[in-house]
């Protein structure tokens, strides 16, 4: 009798907590996303409509907010978007294929100083871009790369977290006698790595392929110092060049427009790999 | 047997050395060029006056240490560091308490929380979104005749309320952008030290009667305390480097009276104006700071592989 008793109190006690913890959860939940809500009915209403306060259902001139700010003579958001894609999309490529190389390197050979090299590869994980921008922006002037693109994707092959997360990956998942097997088979070095080792680690190549494009497309700090002229500059730059506008005379249709631009892709491609990408922000536990 | 197949193993690599380098090659070469030069010359122009006055180019000539004088003795760099370490904190205690009690919910089998898949989804979406996006909209939202002050009149508020013009407000909305940024990151690192740690350690103190605070303080804690220590340190290392949010959202100028000013849009300033001389002993001073941080980390990442549990 009284053990059933404290099995139901305990139960409940059990229950109450839920809900606590249920609470919580709901209330973080929204607002995470309660921002997005209102930026996607926001990016729905014509100018005059925003203005006249919020309201809970969309309108009807998201197609029109759409083609406007597509447009716009003084803000080339084509462009944009064309140099964000480019640009990330070669960050990823040349951080993973080097970043592969060089966890490879360390991971098959044997060679003096490979201790150290990798130690300095960890050690240098979290020095931020920032510290050496200004020497960094001199040189690139100097060699005649300002305003260029090439400063902000080449600097990707040289990526210490994504080396230290595909060595680790490595360490699981390439047993060095695969190697030997293709040297044996009379295949080159090199040959291996891109024929044998690559598609070995495709998942961790996709991992990092994701957060480092991610990263670029979001970069603003180098790009703003870089690039000038008007068609090169990136999605970022435009949302800065907006904010420092008068603003309160701009289509406000069009501003919320082009922010959902610049994060509503990335939402979508993020909620079709959820569980791949979450998964990986702990087998890289590196991630500042 | 055994010896000869060491000495077959250790002709192998020794032929094979060469092969190591090359592929490491790239990696150092980049670096070489696209850092570790920049970061010298970075320190090199710490030591001259080197600045623009509308079109006239003062400069460069050596001037030793008195870059470092000025923007102490100006008060700008205490000015900034604070501001940099209140935002920070701001941001880092509400994310350290929420991460670890979704932490703790979540790998708590005997809560059994639904939904927990959706939870971490949408916890961690807003660590992807573009910082400049995500703060344009805040900017909209809170903005004077922005949704925010459209729903609170709405709800009997006479006048809106200027967020931006008040310096707790405007300093809250940064936190809570970064809050809302980091929180759901830090909870996944979190889970992943808890789910290391040994189950039958919390039975049996379910058995001897401790309740889930006691397991929590005396048991968890303790044992995820590397995990903790390296999200202090990188959130500290990040905290530094804080720009994109604070520098949208209050366009560039850290207002109200520079109380938003971030020691990195310090910098940006000094880059954007030209001031080589000024920017260049903010660098190295933020070179320090970091490079202090970093070691910390790196001591702990090698401490945990030498254990196994990196």
């Amino acid at each position: 009798m009284t053990n059933t008793a404290e099995k139901t109190y305990a139960r409940r006690r059990g229950n109450g907590k839920r809900i606590q913890v249920y609470f919580v959860l709901i209330f973080l939940t929204l607002l995470c996303l309660i921002p997005f809500f209102i930026l996607l009915i926001n990016a729905t209403r014509a100018h005059p409509d925003i203005q006249k306060g919020f309201s809970v259902f969309p309108g009807n001139s998201f197609f029109i907010n759409l083609h406007n700010v597509l447009h716009n003579e003084n803000l080339p958001v084509l462009y944009g978007i064309r140099n964000s894609l480019l640009i990330s999309f070669l960050n990823a490529l040349f951080a993973t294929y080097f970043s592969a190389m060089t966890a490879f390197g360390l991971h098959a050979y044997e060679f003096h100083g490979k201790k150290l090299a990798f130690s300095f590869i960890m050690l240098i994980m979290m020095v931020p871009t920032q510290v050496y921008s200004l020497g960094f922006i001199r040189q690139m002037a100097a060699m005649g790369l300002k305003d260029s693109f090439i400063p902000l994707i080449v600097p990707a092959a040289a990526s210490p977290t994504v080396v230290f997360f595909m060595k680790q990956y490595l360490i699981s998942a390439l047993p060095l006698e695969i190697v030997e097997a293709a040297r044996i088979d009379g295949s080159s070095e090199f040959r291996t790595f891109n024929t044998v080792v690559l598609p070995m680690m495709k998942p961790a190549i996709a991992v990092q392929a994701i957060f480092t494009f991610v990263f670029a497309w979001n970069n603003y700090f180098l790009p703003a110092l870089l690039l000038d002229s008007k068609n090169k500059k990136t999605l970022p730059i435009l949302i800065a060049q907006l904010r420092s506008a008068d603003f309160l005379k701009f289509d406000m249709g069009q501003v919320y427009m082009l922010i959902t631009i610049a994060i509503i892709p990335i939402i979508l491609v993020y909620l079709c790999m959820a569980r791949f990408i979450v998964g990986g922000v702990t087998l890289g536990s590196v991630k500042g | 047997m055994p010896g000869l197949s060491h000495g077959v193993k250790k002709r192998k690599s020794v032929s094979y050395a060469k092969w190591g380098y090359f592929f490491i090659a790239p990696f150092f070469l980049v670096f070489a060029v696209f850092s570790l030069v920049p970061l010298l010359s970075t320190f090199y122009n710490s030591f001259f006056e080197n600045y623009m006055v509308g079109l006239l180019h003062i400069g460069p000539k050596f001037v030793g240490l008195e870059n470092y004088k000025t923007i102490f003795l100006n008060g700008d760099m205490p000015k900034y560091m604070g501001n940099t370490v209140i935002l920070w904190l701001m941001c880092f205690i509400p994310q350290v308490v929420f991460s670890l009690l979704l932490a703790a919910w979540f790998t708590n089998a005997s809560l059994r929380i639904k939904g927990q898949g959706f939870f971490k989804t949408v916890i961690y979406l807003p660590n992807l979104i573009m910082a400049t996006a995500f703060s344009m909209l805040f900017y909209a939202m809170f903005s004077d005749s922005g949704p925010v002050n459209s729903i609170l009149m709405s709800m009997g508020m006479e006048n809106p309320y200027r967020f931006l013009a008040n310096i707790g407000s405007t300093r809250g909305l940064i936190a809570l952008m970064n809050f809302l940024m980091w929180f759901g990151n830090t909870t996944i690192l979190l889970m992943a030290a808890m789910l290391g740690v040994d189950p039958g350690l919390f039975e049996a103190a379910e058995i001897d009667g401790a309740t889930s605070s006691q397991i929590f303080f005396k048991i968890t804690l303790p044992l995820i305390k590397p995990i903790l220590t390296y999200v202090f340190i990188t959130s500290m290392i990040g905290g530094l480097q804080m720009f994109d949010v604070p520098q949208i959202l209050t366009n560039g100028n850290g207002n109200p009276s520079r109380s938003s000013m971030t020691l990195v849009m310090y910098l940006n300033k000094h880059l954007f104006s030209k001031n080589y001389g000024l920017g260049g002993a903010v660098s190295v001073i933020l070179f320090f700071l970091c490079a202090a941080l970093s070691a910390l980390v790196y001591r702990s990442l090698t401490g945990r592989m030498e254990r196994g549990q990196a």
